[in-house]
Formats: C-alpha cells, structure tokens, sequence
C-alpha cells in the first residue's frame, strides 16, 4: 500500500507550490474589501482565522480555537493522540475491539489515478475548472484530495449474508458470510447522493437529493449553463428544469443481488438526504418509507406542486415536514407518498411551524419557529414509537398509525447545533441523540473543542417525555486534519447493558456503555491517523454498526472495515458469547428491532460477569453460580444439574428485591428466569 | 491476513506486559502496527449501472472507473463569497472578549468563531484543489468586487446595502459601531449584528441552488446545505438571546 501514499504525499507539495502564486495575487485582492467593512484601520481585529497570508500553505490545518471558559476538551493523553497519518498505511489502535479485514473502496468508484497519460485525467480536470496551462503543471494525484465527497461511502444495511455499503455513486454490495472473508460481490453506479440504504425481502431502497441525481442512474448530472452574455453577468439565472433529475427514494429488485434493477423513483421536494424504513406490524402487504430531506426545496417547474416558501405565504410548503412513501411489496413500482406529516405543527394554534432550537419556553409564542426538516428518524414500531433527529429539536413521535406520526415530545440543548440521529435503548428508557456540529466536514474533536459540542446526548424516556441525562463525546483529542464529530452507530446485544459502538469519522469508532445514562463510558475503541498530516482530506467512518456477532465499519475515504469483539475487563468473553446469541435476517439500523436473547447458559455466564464486576452479589455466590452452571453444561442440561441451577433462583430472587440498582436488579431477574428454564 | 500471526505475537506480548486483554491491533508502547491489507476488492464482482425504473440494468466493463459532475461558476461564485461573508463574522467575535462580559454571548460567539473559521479554510482548500482563487474576481480598476448571480437589493437582507458587500454583511458603519460599543449595547448590536450577517448566508445557499447547474459537486452541496441548517439554528437562539436582554 505504499503505493498510494507516494500518490498523497508529493501532491501536497507539488499543490502548494503549484497555487501559491494565484493565492498570492488573489490575496491582495481579499484585503480591500475586508479594510473597507472595518472601517477606519483601529486595532487589527484579533480574528482567530484570516484568509491565507501570501506564501501560506493554503492546505494547512489551523489549530482550534482557545476552550470557552467552562468547558472541557478531549484527552490529549489518550494512546489515540499521536497515530501516524496515511491513507491505507495510517497507524491503527484498538482497544476492545479486534480488526479482522478492511477492502478498499472497488476501483468502479474511484477516478482512475494511475496513468498521467490517460484522458479521461483531463477530462475529469477540465470539469473541474482547471484550465489547460494549469493542467500541464498539474501532477495527475491531485485527484486524490479533489472530490472525494462524490464517491463517499455512506450508510450501511443488512440482509442474510449480504452488506450493501451506500455510496454518493451507488451502492456496493458485499458476501459476508464469513466476516473475515468479506469479498465484493455488486457495483451497482447510481450517483446523487447520500445513497442512504435499507433493504426488506427483495427490495433495495436509497436515498438521493443532490442536483447530480439523474432518474436513469447517468453519471454525467447536468450541464453548467453557458457564460452570461455580456451586460448580464448579474442577472439570477434560475436552474433550468430538468426531467430527467431525481430527488428522493430510488426503489430496486434485488433478487439478482449482481444485477438490481430499478423499479421504481418516487421524486420529492427535497430529495431524500436519509430515509428509515418502516414496517407496519399490522400490515403486511406495505412497507412504509418516512423521508427526512434537508436540502433547498426545488421548483414546482421541475415537480409539480413543490413550494420553498414561508408557512404564512404557502401553507402547501415543502418545508415544515416530512414525506411518507407507501411501497406495496408485491407491487413497488405502485410505490407513491402517501402523507406528508407536519411534525412540527403547534397543536393548539395549528401553525405548522411550532418547534424551535430556541427554547421551548420562550415569550415569543405567537413567532413563527424555525425547525422545518427531520435528518434522521429512528422508529421503534414495537414500541409504536420513533425518534426523530430534526435539526434544531429532538423528537419524540407516536408512530402506531405510521401513515400519520404524531408529535409526543420535543426537545433542545444549547449546546446542540444540528440533531442528526436517534438510537432508543433496547427496553425504550432511554434515547441517544447525535450532534452533528459542522455537517461532519470539520475538525471538531481537537483538544480545544468542548466535549458538550458536537457530541451524543443521552435522554430518559419516561411516559412519553424525554429528560436530559448527559453528553458523551469520544473521549480522544483527534488532530487538526481529522474531520470528526458524532455519527451513525447502533446497539451491540449484550444482555444486561445498553452499549452502542458509533462511528465518529476520523475519530474512528467509540463503544459506548450507557447503562447508567448520567454516567456513560466508552469500553472499546478503533482508530487510525488522519489521512493525511498536512491538510484535512474527508474520511473517517460514517457508520459503525453490529450485525450477528460483527460490526463493520463505512469509512468514506478507504473502505470497509470488518471488526469482532475482543475480550478486556469492560466485556468479557462471555458477554461477548451472548451477544452472538442474537441473529437477525435484516438490519436496517434506523427500523430498531427489539432485541432478543435465547435462555442459554451462555447467556447466564454474561449476566453472572456482569453482577461480579458490579459486586451486586459476594464472590462466593458468584462462585457458587458459576459453579452450577459449569456442572448444568457439562451434563447437557441434565435434569438433576438443571434442578440444582432451580434451587438457586430463591436466593437470587430475594437479593433482587434488595438491591438498590435498578440495572442490577433487572440482571438478577433475567438471570432467574433463565436458570429456572435453560435451553441448549 | 498475511499480517495477522505476526500482529497476534506482538498483541501476546502485550497482553502479558499490560496484563490485560486487548483485542487485534494494539500499540505496544509506541510501536503500531497497522492491518496487512490483503483482501482485494475485485475477483469476480461485477459493475452494472441500472436504466430508469423498469428499465433493464447494464453491465459495465470491469476496468470501469468514476467520473464527476461539473461544477459551475455559481459554485466557485459562493465559494469566493462565503470566505469573505465568513471573515466578518469572525472579525465580530474577535471583539467578543474585550466588549463584554454576558456569559451567553461569548458562549456563542465562541462557537461560531470556531466552525466559521474552520469552514474558511474547507473553503480555501475547496477553491485551491481545484485550481480557483481563493477570494472574488474584480472588474479590473473598479478596486469593488464583483459578484456575479447576487442580488444586492434582496429585500431579506437589510444590511447588504454597502456596495461590495455580501449579503447580510454589516456595513462599515454598523461594524464601527459595534467596535465602540461596551456591555449590553455590544450584545444587543452583536446579536442583531450576526442575525443580519446569518440572514445573509441563508440568501447566499438559496440564491447558490437558484443556479444553474450549481451544487453538484458533493463538498459545495454538503457544505451549502451544513450552512443552512447551522446558522438557521443559530439565528433561533440569538434571537432569544436578543429578547431576554430587552
């Protein structure tokens, strides 16, 4: 893999040296405007950012700002600190965790590289602006740091021995029926961005909301509009309409997973920047699609009825909502939106725009609110319940009728700028919200940056009203070229706590324990050094999730990471046992599934481990237990060691009731039950 | 995995020095030893492009490689713009520690000076990739920038009136003032001052998407849309803000 990083390294060098000149000039320029805006030259703003000085590596990462008072940063001790930069040779430390495969993103979303000489390397360059002097100069790997947002891997989902990995170019599918030997199986080329994924029998569902998002799955977007004729140059052009743009929910049959054929795009207002999946328990015909669109609202000229405007001047507006697709499975091309529920509608004036970030509290009552898009929703339909994570509030929505999703509760924090996602505990007591402070572009876990900003909230859930409990940030400092900020992540089953391993870009994956929700600790964590140490290139893991007994990881940039549990005092083998208990035939991580564990002995060991480490029980009970449960495996679950395992459950029975903690406690009774009915 | 059973060693090493167990890679005092990459992507994976629905999917030629979107020179246009909209507000929080005391303001001033200088420099290297400068074009001898797709006499930002100006950007006299004022008066003319400025910011993404064939390219179009979403936040709470100081 050397041979990539000879690709980055002289690139930034040649870069630097290559645009200085024209940063130079332009620099001189930026000065004029900026001076007259001040005024009169007093005392040289002390700005903690300034456009490039000339000579100025304009790649250079700037270090953060001073901590505000009150705040606290991340770890600058932690082993994570000081990892070596690289694109596929960065250092790499685990804790907890063990890292059994990556693969590198497949070539078919890659701009070629390799040859100079090729011309499709021009082409790509002349797209981008770059004129033919500038090209002669130009080395070929600038391609490297250019765009990679355009071919960033995205969100995950999962069915059987398949991963479909999305990607702003499509989606990547992968056979993992051996974890270890995770081998690609589909590119499938369908551009437009986020490539938000879900699966559910043979349907493939993905989200697109960039304006490159073609209905035909083209890769060539839409033409610039030529130069304005002279004397016009400041006249506004609106977009040309264009029919063959799509924005919103692709739909595909995938029962060929090496050839999905679409079959059906149902075209929003907004695109589609996530979606969530939504299975009715009372329907079984339907599946439904609740989609979050958070960018610019397009023209009606270009779909029908789509209106950008403010609630008062058009109560019809494309923001203040979310949409519902109805998907019949037998019949998906029928797929069709069905409601476009107003969530954040105040329901005692009925003005649709009832929510802000500001305070639910404030004087301004009768003020139009701000908070117009969802970003993510997660539901939790055996709960009848869903989260939403919606911009500038937290939402707590009833979703039995999933046609029509009511508001129960909403939220806000100050320190929060933008709530991204939801996970909700395994038994609904608890949500964990993500901040995602700076659209994930940014270097936001340096040693300066709070770790209030930019990182998980957790709530109690407590008749149907959420309740602040604390923040969780990985704990780290990240360099000053690592994007990083909280991201995607999902539960890890292990029985008896509620832990979430969760991708946070470049700051690598964090599992989190938040079993006590005023008191969450991270227990496992995987990271690498930046990309590259001189300027910040995008990557890092946009997702990190568990799915029977694995959790894999989308790294934008380089790949897909493979990841198994590894033994440490904060988990021990056999909660991690218990956790390959659970097996799923589906995951898409925002449709949360209840999470069930078999009454195995294997099962019993996690929750005996568990109640020694909290010395919820003295260590000759535990030994005494541990003990029983030996005897009972060994004899195959013979009735007379299954009969002394029964003896014991009394005494569990009465220490249960005398425990103070609550988690303790619920630990203690599954563990009863499963000794007084073991299964193989 | 021709790395693993070298890496298991060291990890065995490890576990009897530190006496805990660790998992995979591990950095053993200062030595990381990164994963052998051996698994490739190819071998018997196909690339396909599927038609519009109920269209038959294609199969591509294995040897295939991507290719981007244009960008347009409404793209570059904000770009340029959003760096010196941007570097006035930074230049307003500057003055945050020596005007007031208000405990609120600086919180947020703090955080805006945080993510708007950072996304100056996203921006910088955003325009350098790719071969553009890093601040506006100017007519030559007009010494004023020229900001071709903006509309100054947009009515929703009414500080924009200073020629040369972003929308929402605050006049010389409005900065002049905000730098002479102290306490209270400098909170009520920052808030009002940044509400303004964000306003504008809010104008630039529209007006940026009201182009044609702007935002295809994935960073501008993540970007413009993070801006949006962000400062719209950050007007509701400096509008409370604003409130409870009267």
């Amino acid at each position: 893999m050397n041979h990539a990083r000879r690709l980055v390294l002289p690139l930034v060098a040649i870069a630097a040296v290559f645009f200085f000149p024209k940063l130079s000039i332009s620099q001189e320029q930026t000065q004029a405007p900026a001076q007259g805006s001040a005024g009169q030259a007093q005392a040289a703003p002390k700005a903690e950012e300034k456009p490039s000085k000339p000579g100025e590596d304009p790649f250079a990462p700037h270090p953060a700002p001073p901590l505000p008072a009150g705040m606290t940063g991340s770890d600058v001790n932690d082993p994570r600190v000081k990892l070596k930069a690289g694109m596929y040779d960065a250092g790499e430390i685990a804790k907890g965790l063990k890292h059994v495969t990556f693969l590198k993103k497949p070539d078919a979303f890659q701009i070629q590289a390799t040859s100079s000489d090729d011309p499709s390397v021009k082409k790509v360059l002349g797209q981008l602006g770059v004129g033919a002097a500038e090209l002669e100069k130009m080395p070929k790997t600038l391609q490297m740091v250019i765009a990679q947002l355009a071919f960033a891997n995205s969100d995950f989902a999962f069915q059987g021995n398949h991963l479909f990995q999305g990607n702003f170019y499509g989606v990547n599918i992968y056979d993992i029926s051996n974890p270890a030997k995770t081998s690609l199986l589909t590119s499938m080329v369908c551009p437009g961005g986020q490539g938000d994924v879900s699966v559910h029998g043979n349907l493939m569902f993905m989200s697109v909301e960039m304006p490159n998002g073609r209905i035909d799955c083209g890769t060539e977007g839409f033409p610039p509009e030529p130069a304005p004729a002279a004397g016009h140059e400041k006249e506004r052009r609106l977009p040309v309409p264009q029919k063959e743009r799509f924005r919103g929910v692709r739909i595909f049959d995938i029962s060929d997973i090496k050839s999905p054929k679409q079959v059906a795009a149902v075209q929003t207002c907004r695109g589609s920047h996530t979606h969530t999946l939504v299975v009715d328990p009372n329907d079984k015909d339907d599946v439904y699609i609740y989609v979050s669109g958070t960018s610019f609202v397009r023209q009606s000229e270009e779909l029908a009825g789509c209106s950008g405007e403010a609630p008062d001047k058009d109560p019809n507006t494309a923001l203040f909502r979310i949409d519902v697709i109805k998907v019949p499975v037998a019949h998906p091309e029928q797929a069709a939106i069905v409601s476009h529920p107003r969530v954040f509608i105040d329901p005692r004036t009925g003005v649709i725009n009832g929510l802000s970030n500001g305070g639910s509290h404030g004087k301004d009552e009768e003020k139009p609110r701000d908070t117009d898009q969802c970003h993510d929703i997660t539901v939790y339909s055996a709960l009848g319940l869903a989260a939403g994570a919606c911009s500038g509030n937290g939402l707590l929505l009833d979703i039995k009728d999933p046609v029509n999703p009511k508001r129960l509760d909403a939220v806000n924090d100050p320190n929060y700028s933008y709530w991204h996602s939801a996970t909700f505990s395994n038994d609904g007591s608890k949500v964990v919200f993500t901040d995602e402070w700076g659209g994930g572009l940014g270097a936001r876990c340096r040693a300066n940056d709070p770790n209030k900003w930019g990182a998980d909230a957790i709530f109690n859930l407590k008749d149907e009203k959420l309740s602040f409990a604390n923040y969780y940030k990985m704990p780290a400092a990240q360099g000053d070229t690592e994007n990083c900020v909280a991201h995607n992540g999902s539960l890890i089953p292990v029985p008896g706590r509620d832990i979430e391993v969760q991708a946070w870009y470049q700051g690598g994956v964090s599992v989190m324990d938040f079993t006590d929700p005023a008191h969450p600790q991270e227990i496992a964590y995987f990271d690498r050094g930046p990309i590259d140490p001189k300027m910040l290139v995008l990557g890092g893991d946009w997702s990190a999730y568990w799915y029977n007994g694995a959790i894999y990881g989308s790294e934008i940039a380089r790949g897909l990471d493979v990841f198994e549990l590894a033994p440490t005092e904060q988990l021990t083998q056999n909660e991690i046992d218990a956790t390959k208990a659970v097996q799923v035939k589906e995951l898409n991580v925002q449709n949360q599934q209840k999470l069930e564990w078999p009454a195995t002995l294997v099962v019993a060991k996690a929750y005996v481990d568990q109640l020694e480490r909290s010395q919820a029980l003295p260590a000759d009970r535990i030994a005494s237990l541990r003990k029983a449960i030996r005897n009972a495996e060994k004899s195959h679950l013979k009735e007379k060691q299954v009969a002394k395992l029964r003896a014991m459950t009394g005494d569990l029975e009465t220490s249960a009731g005398t425990i103070k903690s609550h988690a303790d406690a619920s630990r203690i009774q599954a563990l009863v039950e499963i000794l007084k009915h073991p299964v193989a | 995995m021709n790395g693993f059973p070298l890496r298991k060693t060291i990890c065995d090493a490890c576990r009897m020095a530190a006496g805990v167990l660790v998992g995979g890679v591990f950095a053993c005092g200062t030595a990381i030893v990164p994963l052998a990459h051996a698994q490739k992507a190819s071998g018997g994976a196909v690339v396909v492009q599927p038609g519009s629905p109920g269209e038959p999917t294609k199969k591509l030629p294995g040897t295939t490689h991507a290719t981007l979107p244009p960008i347009s020179p409404a793209d570059v246009d904000f770009m340029q713009g959003m760096i010196m909209h941007h570097s006035q507000a930074v230049e307003m929080t500057a003055l945050i520690p020596t005007h007031t005391e208000n405990k609120d303001v600086r919180a947020i001033g703090a955080k805006i000076s945080s993510s708007q200088a950072d996304e100056i420099r996203m921006m910088q290297r955003w325009l350098a990739a790719r071969g553009q400068a890093t601040s506006m074009k100017m007519p030559s001898g007009s010494g004023m920038p020229a900001m071709p797709g903006m509309d100054m006499s947009d009515s929703a930002t009414p500080g924009a009136t200073g020629i040369g100006l972003m929308p929402g950007m605050l006049s010389p006299e409005q900065m002049e003032a905000l730098r002479k004022a102290r306490g209270e008066e400098f909170d009520r003319l920052f808030l009002s001052g940044m509400i303004q400025h964000h306003g504008g910011a809010l104008v630039m993404v529209k007006d940026l998407f009201n182009s044609a064939g702007a935002g295809q390219d994935a960073e501008i179009f993540d970007f413009a849309t993070d801006v949006d979403n962000s400062q719209r936040a950050e007007i509701r709470i400096m509008q409370r803000m604003l409130e409870e100081l009267h």
